[in-house]
């Protein structure tokens, strides 16, 4: 693996030409993250490659990949007597087969949200005889401060809070993605995720799907740079067998190992399980749940796999394996809209067809 | 309550915290209405605030009222001269906090030039949850001079765009303040008036006027865009944004572009005036950062965009939802 700190702004007048130019055969990189989908769309970066080269946006946005049963599930506690849902803003407006937490807060479930997961802390102090229901999802880069929510409710001997979790981890969902001809040349990695697990996490997937992979970060200079690098890995990689491999340029955030001491809070507190992604159904091993010995602050989290379309034409599986682009699905715009979405990619900010519409993206 | 009633205790309120504050021979007469001069062309707009919290880094709800509404008739080229006030005490208001937004909002007032000729003032029960609370409505009037036709449909292909100051203070501060954060970021509350006036009387050719309140700097030039049927392009290397508001926002998952101020101006002006309308806006009070950010064009009638940092083009909407923080 090799680290990039390079003088950026020299290297942006040569990159721009390239990737402007390009007219080999096609190459398609998938950016996981969703972050990463928000920042390629914020800096305009997909309007700076030649019609040969192909950004996909994939499952990398934990709200939108979380099937209907985790929300109906979310909204049946919210409508239970003394108890509160506490959620992240994202989550309100999610459909789950009917409807969402937001529709269901006006018919009088009681839901909270926070910006913080260590809010519900407060609030389950203030009111001992309420129960508390956090609605924990996220991938690698938010399982952490859930580990630590875990490690306060315990040593504050707090315990009217429980966990109801859709976590969920990276390298199964790339392998799932690859195993399943999905025509992707090479993967932006997430940097976030990378932080916390280390950049090596994609080594071995690298390695046996040889195909090329680049940590990214998430500013302007620094993306492009990710991005024409690991287009030029996936031209390479074309013709070479053996090259493919993990670059990292996101040297100031990420390093081989990552959070040595994030990982260890994880490990003590969530196991590796199966977990169900929208659209690609259940995936052995690629999700967290509370060990055995914590089961007391989990509300039910394991059998949450199912999932139901809101609206039967709703593409949003498709679009999340990178199969469809946002403008493909038919209601795209026109009956689903951040204001009446039918799925989640719609919903959350960085869902792919919430960036698309919001940012007048063709690709 | 009984502050409510219109009994004693309600002249006895507005005797000693709104009259004493807000004293000019109009209001002081407290008949039922005012009668005041004016002429041919009135410019008149209502607001209400209702913002949380009442008192903020750099200002209070009682600033903002006086500012939202003179600003509102500033972006016609009005020189506003009246407001009126109705306050909507929540039982449980503190006196002392309410006497700090009255004499706030008289101060504005006369930092802005204009008299308070009306008031009203009521008291609601508070709920359980809630109580102390504080609305204010107002109403503005203001005189517009003659052959001066500044609106959201002026803007013409080869103007200049210019904001008079940093991006998205009034809503980082208040935002900071809820969440607890710790920051110096102060909201940038404050009238536009003098800026206005500089503009006007330096003979600037101003075709819009926008202030850039919620909804943010890309939702009014989106606006302006269809309104005028051209389009509005930025330079995002020339957007300014204060250090800390920009580390606040990289921290929330928020946009500048997306936030709004209370104080500060998007003036779309004839080409040939840019630089002198930037000269004039930078030596007011209130627009030390003033810069041009961009220029009006009719590539393609109603839309707005940037060219990001390294040369991309994105494609500006107005604001989707509440620009809330995201998860991960």
């Amino acid at each position: 693996m090799t680290d990039f700190k390079i003088d950026m702004d020299r290297q942006i007048t040569k990159i721009k030409a390239w990737l402007a130019a390009y007219d080999g055969p096609d190459i398609s990189i998938m950016e996981v993250c969703g972050s990463h989908t928000a920042a390629i769309s914020k800096y305009g970066i997909s309007g700076l490659l030649s019609s040969r080269l192909h950004l996909i946006s994939g499952p990398g946005c934990p709200v939108c990949v979380t099937p209907t049963a985790y929300i109906d599930r979310l909204l049946a506690l919210s409508l239970e007597p003394d108890t509160t849902v506490v959620t992240f803003g994202d989550l309100m407006r999610v459909p789950g087969r009917e409807r969402s937490l937001a529709d269901a807060r006006s018919e009088g479930a009681q839901v909270e949200m926070v910006y913080s997961p260590m809010d519900i802390l407060r609030l389950a102090k203030e009111q001992p005889q309420r129960r508390f229901v956090f609605a924990a999802v996220g991938f690698e880069t938010t399982t952490p401060v859930y580990a630590m929510l875990l490690e306060q409710l315990i040593e504050q001997k707090i315990e009217n809070v429980q966990l109801l979790t859709a976590l969920k981890t990276m390298p199964e969902v790339i392998a799932w993605l690859c195993e399943n001809g999905s025509g992707i040349d090479g993967f932006l990695a997430p940097g976030h995720v990378a932080a916390v697990t280390g950049a090596k996490l994609f080594e071995p997937l690298a390695a046996r799907y040889q195909v090329p992979f680049g940590v990214a970060g998430f500013e302007a200079k620094e993306l492009l740079f990710a991005v024409y690098g690991t287009f030029r890995a996936a031209v390479r990689c074309r013709e070479e067998r053996g090259c493919a491999d993990v670059k990292n340029y996101y040297p100031s955030v990420v390093t081989h190992e990552g959070n040595e001491l994030a990982q260890r809070i994880v490990d003590k507190y969530f196991e590796v399980s199966d977990a169900a992604w929208r659209g690609m159904g259940v995936i052995p091993a690629s999700g967290r749940l509370l060990r055995a010995e914590y089961a007391g602050f989990d509300a039910g989290s394991a059998p949450l796999i199912q999932d139901h379309k809101k609206n039967q034409a709703c593409r949003c599986d498709q679009v999340l394996m990178g199969r469809c682009l946002p403008g493909e699905c038919p209601l795209f715009g026109t009956v689903c809209t951040p204001q009446n979405p039918q799925g989640a990619c719609m919903v959350s900010e960085e869902g792919s067809c919430h960036q698309y519409l919001m940012y007048h993206r063709t690709r | 309550m009984a502050h409510g009633s219109g009994g004693r205790a309600t002249s006895d309120l507005i005797a000693e915290v709104f009259a004493r504050a807000f004293d000019n021979p109009v209001l002081g007469a407290m008949e039922d209405a005012a009668v005041v001069p004016a002429s041919a062309r009135i410019a008149v707009t209502t607001d209400s605030f209702v913002v949380e919290p009442l008192e903020f880094p750099g200002g209070d709800i009682g600033r903002l009222a006086v500012c939202g509404t003179v600003n509102d008739l500033l972006m016609r080229g009005a020189a506003p001269q009246y407001l009126t006030c109705g306050f909507v005490l929540q039982e449980g208001l503190e006196i002392g906090l309410l006497q700090r937004i009255v004499d706030s909002f008289a101060q504005t007032a006369r930092e802005a030039g204009v008299q308070v000729v009306a008031g009203d003032t009521k008291v609601i029960e508070g709920r359980k949850e809630e109580s102390g609370g504080l609305i204010i409505n107002t109403a503005g009037v203001g005189f517009v001079p003659e052959g001066c036709a500044i609106g959201a449909a002026g803007a013409k292909s080869g103007d200049a765009i210019l904001v008079s100051g940093n991006l998205g203070d009034h809503h980082a501060a208040i935002l900071s303040k809820r969440l607890g954060i710790d920051n110096s970021i102060k909201s940038d509350c404050a009238p536009l008036g003098e800026m206005v006036q500089a503009l006007l009387a330096q003979n600037i050719q101003v075709h819009c006027l926008r202030d850039v309140t919620r909804g943010g700097l890309a939702t009014v030039l989106k606006e302006l865009a269809e309104r005028s049927g051209v389009t509005m392009e930025l330079d995002e290397e020339a957007l300014p944004v204060d250090a800390q508001v920009r580390d606040f926002c990289g921290l929330m998952g928020l946009d500048p572009l997306y936030m709004g101020n209370e104080g500060k101006l998007v003036a779309v002006v004839a080409a040939e005036d840019a630089a002198r309308a930037r000269d004039v806006l930078a030596g007011c009070a209130y627009g030390a950062d003033a810069a041009v950010i961009g220029r009006v064009t009719d590539e393609a009638p109603g839309t707005a965009y940037i060219r990001t940092l390294i040369g991309g083009k994105r494609v500006l909407d107005v604001l989707y939802g509440e620009g809330l923080p995201r998860i991960c």
